[in-house]
């Protein structure tokens, strides 16, 4: 049995287990990635210390920090179910991991929302997809498709700026929200068609994607894109937790010491309704729930 | 022998970082493709793996698509 187990690693779950271990817990992670939405991040200016980091240098920054203390990492696997019983907590996972613990801290984050349309699994990866920063160097000279109309969207456009031949912006309100610095540099190029009111009907595509379907005015116009990135916002990765509160957004409910509703079990960084998502907060909440669930431990013992 | 094996990467993208950094803990020599400054082995990754995300593995004839380090260590039989 686990003092601890942390579900996640990104700037939360790290963080927490860089304290956990400073208290010398026994304790385990488990993620299915190193670094979360952080290493998929591009430029970051406002991490205290770093004027300026990538996003993917400051992961590796968090993870070897992690790695100086002798933490069981199981990376590459994902929660499927949490439980609690007789003031065991059990946490069940993709690769047939079975662990019980006394605390739990879930650090697990947000993942790309989708858009929910024909054609949109068929054509993920083919042409299709929701890291403009990965994939973006791919569609060289294409005429792509951006989906969505804040600043992600926007970063996304701004990227693709530099790489494509034509980009077209479908974004579903009346004008695009985001940043006015980015906003103005999208509009004011003349790569980019801005299509506001615009809902995506469908993906279309052979072997790969050929086009997008969008719906504007009543009318459903094919558009022919070689690419398309879906930047339509994130949704917490909570459903593995049933008996955990959540809010309408599924964000876990937490009050100021990472409490969850259940005793034993902590919440902290972008999975929780925390106010602002930030890296610097995920890592201040790790370390708060990481605190919190030690004097748990102190107290049950 | 030692097969040989080939990363489709760009420098951005997450998950190639970690394999590469994977395989090189593993002492794994590889030839890195970066296929964002090479629109012609981008192409010639797409044609093999029939998809547009990276990284892309190759270990002799095997494609592997994406950071999936249970077959990578099967396939190197590591």
């Amino acid at each position: 049995m686990y003092d601890l187990v942390i579900i996640g690693a990104g700037p939360a779950g790290i963080t927490a287990a860089v304290y956990a271990a400073r208290k010398r817990l026994n304790f385990l992670v488990v993620s299915k990635d190193i670094g979360g939405q952080t290493a998929w991040s591009g430029d970051v200016e406002n991490y205290t210390g770093y004027q300026f980091i990538t996003g993917p240098e400051l992961a590796a920054k968090f993870e070897e920090h992690m790695r100086r203390y002798k933490v069981e990492v199981r990376e590459g696997e994902g929660a499927l179910e949490v439980n609690t019983a007789d003031g065991v907590i059990r946490v069940r996972t993709d690769k047939n991991g079975e662990y019980e613990t006394m605390t739990l801290i879930i650090a697990s984050g947000k993942f790309s929302r989708e858009m929910g349309v024909p054609g949109e699994s068929q054509f993920k990866n083919k042409g299709l997809t929701y890291c403009a920063t990965c994939d973006g160097p791919l569609f060289g000279g294409k005429d792509v498709a951006v989906i969505g109309g804040g600043n992600s969207a926007l970063d996304a456009a701004l990227q693709m700026m530099k790489i494509a031949k034509r980009i077209y912006i479908v974004n579903n309100t009346a004008s695009l929200g985001g940043d006015a610095v980015m906003r103005e540099k999208v509009e004011k190029s003349s790569m980019v068609t801005v299509m506001n009111d615009a809902q995506v009907a469908a993906v279309v595509g052979d072997r790969m994607v050929t086009g997008i379907k969008v719906k504007r005015a009543g009318k459903e116009a094919l558009m022919p894109v070689q690419g398309i990135f879906v930047e339509i916002g994130l949704v917490p990765n909570s459903d593995f937790s049933k008996d955990v509160a959540k809010n309408q957004r599924k964000e876990i409910i937490v009050n100021g010491r990472n409490e969850t509703n259940i005793p034993g079990i902590f919440a902290a960084g972008d999975v929780t309704d925390v106010p602002e998502k930030q890296i610097i907060i995920a890592a201040g909440e790790g370390s708060k729930a990481a605190l919190a669930a030690f004097k748990y431990l102190n107290q049950m013992r | 022998m030692a097969k040989k094996v080939t990363v489709y990467s760009t420098p951005t993208c997450p998950f190639c970082i970690r394999a590469k950094q994977f395989l090189k803990e593993s002492n794994i020599q590889f030839n890195d493709i970066d296929v964002s400054t090479n629109s012609d082995k981008a192409d010639e990754m797409i044609k093999k793996s029939g998809q547009m995300g990276v990284p892309v593995l190759e270990i002799d004839s095997t494609i592997i698509v994406g950071f999936d380090k249970e077959k990578i260590k099967q396939e190197l039989g590591i």
